[in-house]
């Protein structure tokens, strides 16, 4: 007997399943039962599954029957003029949708070649065994499958086109892409999924060899004068938001030039540039730590008695600020409000971004690396053309990786480039022979290698190079955002420890293991060293072994257990004087021996 | 160094040349005062550890027994579990009984079996209500076995019923002055428990495999027992091995445990390609074992036992270790490494080891 389930609730049982099966099959098919329904049968559990519910994802076969497709060449010729629609053919079955249990019960042919009798469904295109993602890339079915992934998910770091109404938004931080351009060896679904008007790249000469030693381990040569034809040159748009809120007690912010008199206030430099309004306009230069709106709040606490005497107001600066290390330009101001009634300003800033050494770019093949140099022109090998590449990648890069797709793009970007034609890498539609054979006809190697020449001595190079044309992503990794460095800087108010973190200017932890590698060097003074960033001198009675009281005025020390003057000075880490803190507080009464 | 070579290379004649290397390359492999042995067998273990792969290799369908290897394998043993995965033993035999039947006959004996193992059909005559065993008869005759010892052995185990025997068919009842309040579930928990009742072999080997190497036959078992296993005849007890660490302290002694510690944890190491001196696991298994019993490495073993309460709060359960020793008064003598550094002081180790005194 095997078990009925619909929508996963047991309804029934049956004896002859196969049967039954091919009788809801077929009569889902002749409009009796819902065509979203799928039937999967499985024979290991010997159950039935009948799917009605929604949130299962189908996708669209051709239905086989008696060995031919139901599709017939006529109506495609009928699609093509548009007498017949998408719809129509579902609504005859000629095509329909399985689901993912349903799958397991078909048997798929790929393509019409391959079509036997025992097969149920024909795939309506070889390149729908991919995802969307996969199918942008070039030739996939040449790399290996791992390096698909990896393209694929490098597309989306890529700067470019992200959408068309970049100007209208504030988005926080977006990244734009220039001189953005559609591939050249595109595959059918770039057109279909709007990768097309919506680019992540540039078609780029690419040259395979190494170049004195500057592109090992995956880094790239880049020609300078490319770079300033505008070679991957992007924009870096942030969008600042501030807001003038309202505090208990009927104090508010206030977004004007600050008085020179509120605490904190900086230099008058830093608001030269600021409007009436308190509010930067558009297209002023500004660098790191100037002020884009001005802006006082009430004081958090109340403040000191002489300080207000004095004369100093008690409202504090609280300034939006350009981030640390940025230079750019203000691309727009917002002036709106928010919900609660609040002014609400928002700043964009745009920073064009120059690719530099340790910029990171990637091809559609998951071959990424970062520029190691940037070379003039001049020094660029050439071929007898006289056309030099706009990158050098180092051949190390394709054996172990075996991205045969990228070798084939770039022989087939060349020939594109000379043909002045797009070409079509789809997955399973390459033909390399075809391409070979064109490339030949154009009067080059049918390999797309090429003789080049040393830019630098002039001298013919012995081996010859693959030299053509590919399609290369920047990715928004940029040394700029990631450059960090600290000898002397900010401690935590806590802990009086270095702070954390590239944007507090902080350090780099020495962890737990790094500490073991230095004890195990036996480096016992080294070590001290490395952990006495937070040194303090403590004051300890030496009877009671508790913190001394330190009487500044008087000039002098004394225990406030046992009033005595026996106080030594004790150097220990900051930390372990805050763990002794917390302790008392836990009213535990850590002692310290003093030796003599 | 002394002069003489040690043991078994007492009676080796070697040239003075010969002799000074020896002396030269002993020097050199030597810790010296203030090494930091303990960290570096740390990591000297723990980094190749890191490399290893963390999913234990599968072996399904083979006459192979699964065993617990690699990473959870050394996990296992240095926190030292005291029933591990999966208990195994490697028993050889002595001279006579070095072939292929005697070891098969060892291996059947050494088998646990169990009644359900040796039944061809039990189930419950409800119309009768007693539970109805029929034993496999070519099974008895292989284990040497009789339906009688069986009877026996049931009636010895179970309480309160009758057993009768008709065409090798072991029938229970319930005894009559039971009969009054009992239900049918009672008769289920006789029968879970009559299946379950130990026949034949020695408790807790659940599977004992035969196998071949260099003209030695060995039994692999899954299960381990060593004290029954060493009354055995014909096995070969100078040899037996027991992967149960602390099976091995108690039957054996700490000296033996200290040396499968050293075995189980070199070889689960060299399987997974990790190539570590032995000094270090030497060092660990020492550590382990120092005291007479088995510790672990961590928070109920030897990093729990530290004498600095500030050393045992630095690594785990620090309220826990804080409070006590607030409670107890303790001293901390700041005399090891880890108290040093949080006060932020040289650690005595290395160049920190030197101390220096001043002459009046």
């Amino acid at each position: 007997m095997t078990e009925i389930y619909l929508d996963g609730i047991y309804t029934g049982k049956c004896d002859n399943a196969e049967e039954l099966v091919q009788s809801l099959k077929e009569k889902r098919r002749n409009n009796v039962l819902p065509a979203q329904m799928n039937i999967a049968y499985h024979e290991d559990k010997n159950e039935i599954q009948l799917n009605l519910d929604g949130g299962r994802v189908r996708r669209p076969l051709i239905v086989i029957e008696n060995g031919t497709p139901k599709l017939t060449d006529e109506m495609v010729k009928d699609i093509k003029e548009g007498k017949l629609t998408w719809s129509d053919i579902i609504d005859r079955h000629i095509i329909e949708y399985l689901d993912a249990e349903e799958e397991e019960n078909a048997y798929v042919a790929i393509s019409k070649e391959s079509l036997t009798k025992e097969h149920t469904h024909l795939e309506i295109d070889p390149v729908l065994i991919l995802g969307v993602a996969a199918s942008l890339l070039a030739y996939p079915e040449k790399d290996r499958g791992d390096r698909l992934n990896y393209g694929s998910r490098m597309i989306v770091q890529s700067t470019g086109i992200y959408l068309h109404n970049y100007l209208l938004r504030d988005d926080t931080t977006s990244h734009l892409l220039i001189h953005s351009q559609r591939p050249i060896t595109s595959s059918q679904t770039t057109n279909a999924t709007g990768l097309a008007t919506h680019p992540t790249g540039q078609n780029l000469i690419i040259a395979i060899m190494p170049y004195y030693s500057y592109n090992i381990e995956d880094s790239i040569v880049i020609n300078k004068s490319s770079l300033e034809r505008g070679l991957g040159r992007s924009l870096f748009i942030r969008t600042y938001i501030t807001e003038s809120r309202r505090y208990w007690g009927g104090q508010e912010d206030e977004i004007g030039i600050p008085d020179p008199e509120v605490r904190g206030y900086k230099s008058e430099e830093k608001y030269s540039m600021l409007e009436e309004d308190g509010i930067i306009p558009p297209e002023t230069k500004v660098k790191d730590t100037d002020v884009l709106v001005g802006k006082t709040s009430p004081l958090r606490f109340l403040g000191i008695q002489k300080e207000i005497r004095m004369g100093i107001k008690d409202r504090r600066e609280n300034s939006l600020t350009v981030t640390k290390g940025e230079e750019c330009i203000v691309e727009k101001v917002i002036l709106t409000s928010t919900k609660d009634g609040n002014t609400l300003v928002k700043v964009s800033v745009r920073e064009p971004k120059i690719p530099e050494i340790g910029d990171k770019f990637a091809s559609r093949h998951g071959q990424k690396g970062v520029i190691g140099l940037i070379v003039p022109e001049e020094d660029m090998p050439f071929t007898k053309d006289g056309i030099t590449p706009d990158i050098i990648i180092n051949p190390h890069a394709i054996p172990s990786r075996m991205t045969v797709g990228q070798l084939l793009e770039i022989v087939a970007g060349k020939k594109g480039s000379l043909e002045g034609k797009e070409q079509d890498s789809t997955a399973f539609k390459g033909n390399a022979d075809e391409i070979r054979h064109e490339l030949k006809k154009l009067g080059f190697r049918d390999d797309g290698k090429e003789r080049l020449y040393n830019g630098i001595t002039g001298e013919i190079i012995d081996a010859p190079i693959l030299i053509g044309m590919g399609y290369y992503q920047r990715l928004y990794h940029m040394v700029s955002h990631k450059i960090h460095s600290r000898s002397r800087g900010p401690v935590a108010l806590l802990t009086k420890q270095p702070t954390e973190g590239r944007s507090k200017e902080g350090g780099l932890r020495f962890g737990e293991m790094e500490k073991d590698c230095i004890i195990a060097h036996g480096a016992a003074v080294v070590l001290k060293e490395r952990f006495s960033s937070d040194k303090t001198q403590i004051p300890i009675c030496k009877e009671c072994g508790i913190t001394a009281i330190q009487d500044k005025i008087k000039n002098k020390m004394y225990c406030p257990l046992c009033k005595g003057s026996k106080i030594v000075n004790v150097d220990m880490s900051y930390a372990f004087k805050l763990l002794l803190d917390e302790l008392r507080s836990m009213l535990i009464y850590p002692q310290i021996v003093t030796e003599d | 160094m002394t002069e003489q070579l040690p043991g078994p290379y007492e009676k080796i004649d070697l040239k003075k040349k010969d002799k000074d290397m020896l002396k030269k390359r002993y020097k050199q492999i030597k810790y010296e005062v203030g090494e930091a042995v303990g960290v570096i067998a740390a990591q000297s273990i723990s980094e190749p550890a890191t490399q290893t792969t963390l999913r234990a290799y599968h072996s399904e369908g083979r006459t192979q027994l699964v065993t617990t290897k690699g990473l959870p394998r050394l996990i296992e043993l240095f926190d030292a579990r005291k029933i591990p995965k999966t208990p195994t033993m490697e028993i050889y035999l002595d001279k006579e009984h070095n072939n292929k039947e005697d070891a098969r006959k060892i291996a059947a004996k050494i088998k646990e079996t169990k009644l359900k193992h040796i039944l061809k059909e039990d189930s419950i005559d409800l119309i009768n209500l007693r539970i109805e065993l029929v034993p496999d008869s070519t099974l008895l005759q292989n284990l040497d076995i009789t339906t009688e010892s069986i009877i026996t052995l049931i009636k010895k185990s179970i309480k309160h019923i009758n057993i009768s025997c008709e065409n090798e068919v072991i029938m229970i009842e319930i005894a009559q002055d039971k009969k009054p309040d009992f239900t049918i579930s009672d008769l289920q928990s006789i029968r879970v428990r009559a299946r379950n009742l130990f026949t034949k072999g020695i408790k807790g080997i659940e599977q004992a495999i035969v196998e071949c190497e260099n003209n030695q036959w060995i039994i692999k078992t899954l299960g381990s027992n060593l004290k029954r296993v060493l009354k055995m005849p014909g096995i070969d007890a100078s040899r037996i091995t027991s992967n149960n660490i602390f099976e091995v302290a108690k039957v054996l002694g700490i000296e033996a445990a200290r040396n499968a510690i050293i075995k189980e944890t070199i070889t689960t190491m060299r399987e997974q390609g990790v190539d570590t001196d032995v000094r270090h696991l030497l060092l660990v298994a020492d550590a382990m074992t120092n005291d007479g019993t088995i510790q672990a490495i961590g928070r109920y073993g030897l990093a729990g036992q530290k004498s600095s309460v500030l050393s045992r709060a630095n690594f785990e359960e620090t309220v826990k270790h804080l409070t006590n020793a607030a409670s107890g008064g303790e001293i901390d003598p700041l005399e090891s490494v880890i108290e040093n550094i949080i006060i932020g002081n040289i650690a005595p180790i290395g160049t920190g080891m030197i101390k220096l005194k001043v002459k009046d």
